[in-house]
């Protein structure tokens, strides 16, 4: 597929009519990689199989003889179905409920919503061990409450209160879970990169080094389009394939970056291709259709435990609100949003498991009113959680105590115990 | 822009967006796609490409969404832009403006709150200026702009929104404000407050208060973080004999601590108290509503640390 080279002058005006996903453009011809596609591309070494168009996408040569051992040719058990189901649930109740809460002037500063992205959060943590790293960027929520941060946790932390998961500190963008290996929430994108790529450094020496013979820890990095034009991407990408790091590089390509279309941005927009220029499988998949996201998920996760190193997966999603709560999305075609709001991850996934009888309207139905009980409960928890106190202010500076210095009494600052009720200089 | 085609600005979301914050709103219809460039998420190559752009006589203006991402480009600002004159010797000049919002916004978190006066204000070869009022943004952008030097022009994201009264002058087309000058937006006899930024509002507040309770207090709006304006500083305080400097940023090597420095070794003799420092906690900004209040200067610490250092009785620390 040829692309004629960028023109330096964007030739756009704050009137164009934008265009729509299908229509060709100046500088990108009509394309299958935008819209729903079928095909997956693994580059070497894994060799691509293509079936049927229907439900199965990927194959390689692993997941190729697992299928043969099923007895049905289904691609879920009801149980997982039911599993990936409620996630998903949970994911956009919990994020309807923030934009509500947001408007209230409960929560404030910056909020990103993920809804319409559920499937790649689904898809990919669902198949996780707890021991399992996940970073994030700023869009946070959704892999929180994936990886098992309660949900009472991560809205409390959102109200700015005691009881949250980082206690207040972080917020929206910086959520942390020592127990659910949830290392941020980072609000400069690509920062997280080099982070996870380092905690899949850390697996990798513990095994190696230290002699865990079972720490097998795989990490998932998730980022968006945008962060694929920033520097550290590449150079995460490099050691991670050199070293042959037990990584999952996640881009949750949802074709904007605030207002920047990623087509106006990116030389090549075909994000997945930069795999294999370091070394890499490069894949693209359909990030719309949780099945299809696990299937990739699947084989890239069992890669990085194998120890065979790194996978590049480019999901092709949309995100349903605006960057953030507070940005009018006034540059985004409405056509645009109409053929990605029909491509809902969970009316397709409600839709294959009414077919295939995995479950019934009434079951669905129940787990949605309970995720929106344990929604309801969860604000309900923040609001009656209490601010945090004064002395937390100065908590967690350091982890080394006396960090602080010493005082003007000789002594150190942290042992004067009237040392954490105040702010630090005034 | 409309003076001199050499300008152009570059910036994420400043074309067809309008400006993250909207303040480049309406300039991609009026000059552009070619002066008005929306960049992607690159600040270390989009800094670079400015610099080396400037290195051949244009005249950039990079933006960065916060200049808390300006960490990402550091490297160019301090080592390309603002040593080249240096090393040089005086072949390349570098005429480019690094501007954006700094300092503590509401509510974003520690990434998105940091001041970066007093860091770009430590680097020989830089000029750093803080605007409060819309005539200081206005004048002292278009000397920067001027200006044949690098400049890292310092806004706040909470100031954008806030309306200034503006004379006729300041709106004259060719209006513009010396580099390095200092304001003295309120005169007084009793103590001097110096503050940048945001902080001009609170302390005027506070000398508000202040006067009532009999204390005259003379307000500085330092508007040039680099070159500061020592002389405005020193006269002020030989007059008043009392300092208080009020910042956002943290506390050590701070700017307050550089005015400080120079008030001592200048004008000991004149000062009748110690000199107080305020700056905003030395902790990474908390997200908490309470605890984000605690960690920044608020008008009542001003109130009391003016007083403190008129030998008034001051009650204890303001409750959370």
């Amino acid at each position: 597929m040829s692309l004629s080279a960028p023109k330096f002058v964007q030739p756009l005006s704050p009137h164009h009519t934008h265009r729509s996903i299908g229509s060709p453009m100046s500088f990108h011809a009509s394309t299958p990689f935008l819209g729903s596609t079928h095909k997956l591309r693994f580059i070497a070494p894994i060799k691509l199989n293509p079936r049927s168009p229907s439900t199965v996408v990927s194959v390689s040569d692993v997941v190729k003889d697992k299928k043969r051992k099923s007895t049905t040719n289904l691609l879920i058990t009801k149980e997982e179905g039911l599993v990936l189901y409620e996630d998903m649930i949970l994911g956009r109740s919990f994020e309807d409920m923030c934009a509500q809460m947001y408007y209230r002037g409960k929560m404030f500063g910056f909020v990103h919503l993920y809804n319409g992205q559920e499937a790649v959060s689904t898809g990919f943590i669902k198949l996780l061990k707890k021991e399992d790293s996940v970073v994030s960027t700023y869009r946070d929520h959704v892999h929180a409450l994936s990886k098992g941060v309660p949900a009472r946790a991560v809205m409390s932390e959102l109200f700015g209160k005691a009881t949250g998961c980082s206690r207040g500190q972080g917020g929206s963008m910086h959520m942390f879970s020592k127990e659910h290996n949830l290392i941020g929430g980072f609000a400069f994108i690509a920062e997280g990169i080099p982070v996870a790529t380092g905690a899949a450094f850390s697996s990798k020496y513990r095994r190696e080094v230290l002699k865990e013979a079972d720490c097998d820890h795989v990490t998932v990095a998730f980022f968006g389009d945008g962060t694929c034009n920033n520097g550290q991407f590449y150079e995460c990408l490099n050691m991670a394939a050199l070293w042959k790091l037990p990584i999952v590089f996640v881009v949750e390509n949802n074709l904007w970056a605030i207002g920047m279309s990623h087509l106006r941005s990116t030389s090549d927009p075909e994000i997945w291709k930069k795999g294999p220029a370091f070394g890499m499988p490069g894949v693209h998949v359909d990030g719309m259709d949780v099945l299809k996201v696990r299937e990739v998920a699947k084989e890239a996760v069992e890669r990085a435990r194998r120890g065979e190193g790194p996978t590049l997966v480019e999901c092709e999603t949309y995100r349903f609100r605006g960057h953030s709560l507070a940005d009018p999305d006034e540059l985004r075609d409405p056509a645009e949003k109409a053929h990605y709001a029909g491509r809902d991850p969970i009316s397709a996934l409600k839709k294959y498991m009414i077919e295939n009888k995995l479950a019934s309207e009434q079951q669905l139905k129940a787990i949605e009113k309970k995720i929106d009980e344990v929604v309801e409960e969860a604000v309900e928890f923040a609001d009656a959680s209490p601010h945090p106190p004064r002395s937390q202010l100065l908590e967690n500076v350091f982890a080394d105590p006396k960090g602080f210095g010493i005082g003007p009494d000789g002594k150190y600052r942290c042992e004067d115990p009237k040392f954490t009720e105040g702010t630090a200089h005034v | 822009m409309s003076a001199d085609p050499k300008v152009f600005l570059m910036g994420e979301e400043v074309g067809e967006y309008q400006g993250a914050y909207k303040i480049s709103k309406g300039l991609l219809e009026k000059y552009g796609p070619e002066r008005v460039l929306d960049t992607p998420i690159t600040e270390a190559g989009f800094a670079g490409i400015g610099v080396g752009a400037a290195y051949y006589g244009l005249r950039p203006v990079v933006e960065f969404m916060t200049f808390n991402f300006s960490m990402q480009a550091i490297d160019h600002i301090i080592n390309s832009a603002a040593k080249s004159n240096y090393m040089s010797a005086g072949q390349i000049s570098v005429p480019i403006v690094f501007r954006g919002p700094n300092g503590a916004a509401a509510g974003v978190g520690a990434q998105h709150s940091q001041c970066y006066a007093s860091w770009y204000g430590a680097c020989p070869g830089l000029k750093v200026l803080t605007p409060y009022s819309s005539e200081d943004a206005r004048g002292l952008l278009k000397a920067a702009i001027r200006d044949p030097d690098p400049v890292v022009f310092l806004e706040n994201e909470l100031l954008y929104g806030e309306s200034f009264p503006v004379t006729a002058e300041a709106l004259d087309s060719s209006f513009c404000l010396p580099i390095g000058k200092a304001k003295i937006e309120r005169e007084g006899k009793d103590v001097t407050i110096t503050a940048y930024s945001k902080m001009v509002g609170y302390a005027l507040k506070a000398a508000e208060t202040l006067a009532k309770e009999g204390i005259s207090a003379e307000v500085i709006n330092l508007r040039s973080i680099r070159p500061l304006d020592r002389s405005t500083i020193n006269n002020s305080v030989r007059k008043t004999n009392r300092l208080v400097t009020v910042e956002e940023g943290f506390p050590q090597h701070g700017v307050g601590a550089e005015i400080c420095t120079s008030v001592i070794e200048e004008s000991f003799g004149y000062l009748d108290a110690p000199v107080e420092r305020i700056a905003g906690a030395d902790v990474p900004m908390p997200y908490a509503a309470n605890l984000e209040r605690m960690a920044v200067p608020q008008v009542e610490d001003i109130v009391r640390a003016a007083k403190r250092a008129c030998y008034r009785s001051v009650p204890l620390a303001a409750a959370a």
